[in-house]
């Protein structure tokens, strides 16, 4: 590992002692988050495979409702039906801090339905149910999102974190400790340099 | 007050969605789907998109990760989900723990 350029001073000495303290309580708490952080990506996963499963089965299931309802009209007279919403939901889109990630927070507040947005001379039976569970169907879609979301945030953030983690652990704390040997080494060889030269002074002086 | 939520998809699997008070658009390819998601991105919080689009823009798709808004999901079509959702599932999970702690029991 290559030491840090610097001169080898008490002063230099002094500096880097503080930064490696620094360093070193800053790793700490890097790994705490980020062993906190992954405590809740592995919550939040579970639950987003859970919703992700359901959605998607649920959708499949209405798609395929829709499709018998759609087979049994024109597309115009399909598209004319649907054109005007009949339900409508209310959310509030807020965000919220994930170990200081932002992560979406959607919040359903009322989900309205005013029944069917055809007369029923319009359409089939089938579309009924279609459109009844889609409309039931976004609201978790919109739990499933906010998840889902987080849990691709939380990813890239532990991921960013993991990197802060090893670069202290791994370069800056060794170079740095590196370094305090080579000038500790280094002023204690002076000492020493010092201290003979004033022995050999000092006979020098006693011998004439 | 104008919905907050969008889906792009192709054809007329998305009109069953219109009914349910959310914006629909369609696209016949990714690329289109691109520009429209490009138009809507600023306008909705959350877009579902089909997951076949959601494929081929994957690499494209990174960018909203930096924002917790827009949301993009990605949904089934008609034909069924075709994996992209789980996929990126695990590849978020292998990133961030470096195990899989979901799929892995069904594989042995």
């Amino acid at each position: 590992m290559a030491r840090l350029n610097v001169n080898p001073t008490r002063m230099e000495l002094k500096k880097l002692k503080a930064r490696l303290s620094t360093a070193v309580r800053g790793h700490k708490l890097l790994k705490d988050k980020s062993d906190e952080m992954v405590r809740r990506f592995s919550v939040l996963i579970r639950e987003n495979r859970r919703l992700r499963l359901e959605v998607e089965k649920e959708m499949a299931e209405c798609q395929k409702e829709f499709a018998f309802a759609a087979g049994l009209l024109s597309p115009e007279a399909l598209l004319k039906a649907l054109s005007q919403p009949s339900s409508h939901v209310d959310a509030r889109f807020d965000t919220q801090n994930i170990m200081s990630v932002d992560v979406p927070k959607i919040e359903v507040t009322a989900q309205e339905s005013d029944g069917y947005p055809y007369a029923f001379s319009e359409i089939t039976g089938e579309a009924d149910y279609a459109v009844k569970r889609t409309a039931k169907l976004v609201e978790s879609l919109l739990r499933l999102a906010e998840v889902e979301k987080a849990v691709a945030m939380l990813a890239v953030e532990i991921e960013r974190n993991k990197r802060r983690v090893n670069a202290l652990e791994y370069v800056m704390i060794p170079q740095i400790e590196e370094t305090i040997k080579y000038i500790t080494g280094k002023l204690e060889e002076n000492d020493r340099a010092a201290t003979t030269r004033l022995m050999k002074v000092k006979s020098m002086m006693q011998q004439e | 007050m104008a919905s907050n939520v969008a889906i792009i998809g192709d054809g007329e699997a998305v009109l069953a969605f219109r009914a349910a008070g959310v914006d629909t658009y369609t696209a016949s390819d990714a690329q289109s789907a691109k520009e429209t998601l490009r138009k809507c991105a600023k306008k909705y919080k959350v877009i579902l998109v089909s997951d076949v689009f959601c494929k081929e823009l994957d690499e494209w798709l990174k960018r909203f990760l930096q924002d917790a808004y827009p949301v993009i999901v990605p949904v089934p079509t008609g034909e069924g989900s075709n994996g992209y959702a789980e996929e990126k599932m695990k590849e978020q999970m292998e990133r961030a723990l470096g195990v899989d702690i979901l799929f892995g029991r069904e594989d042995r």
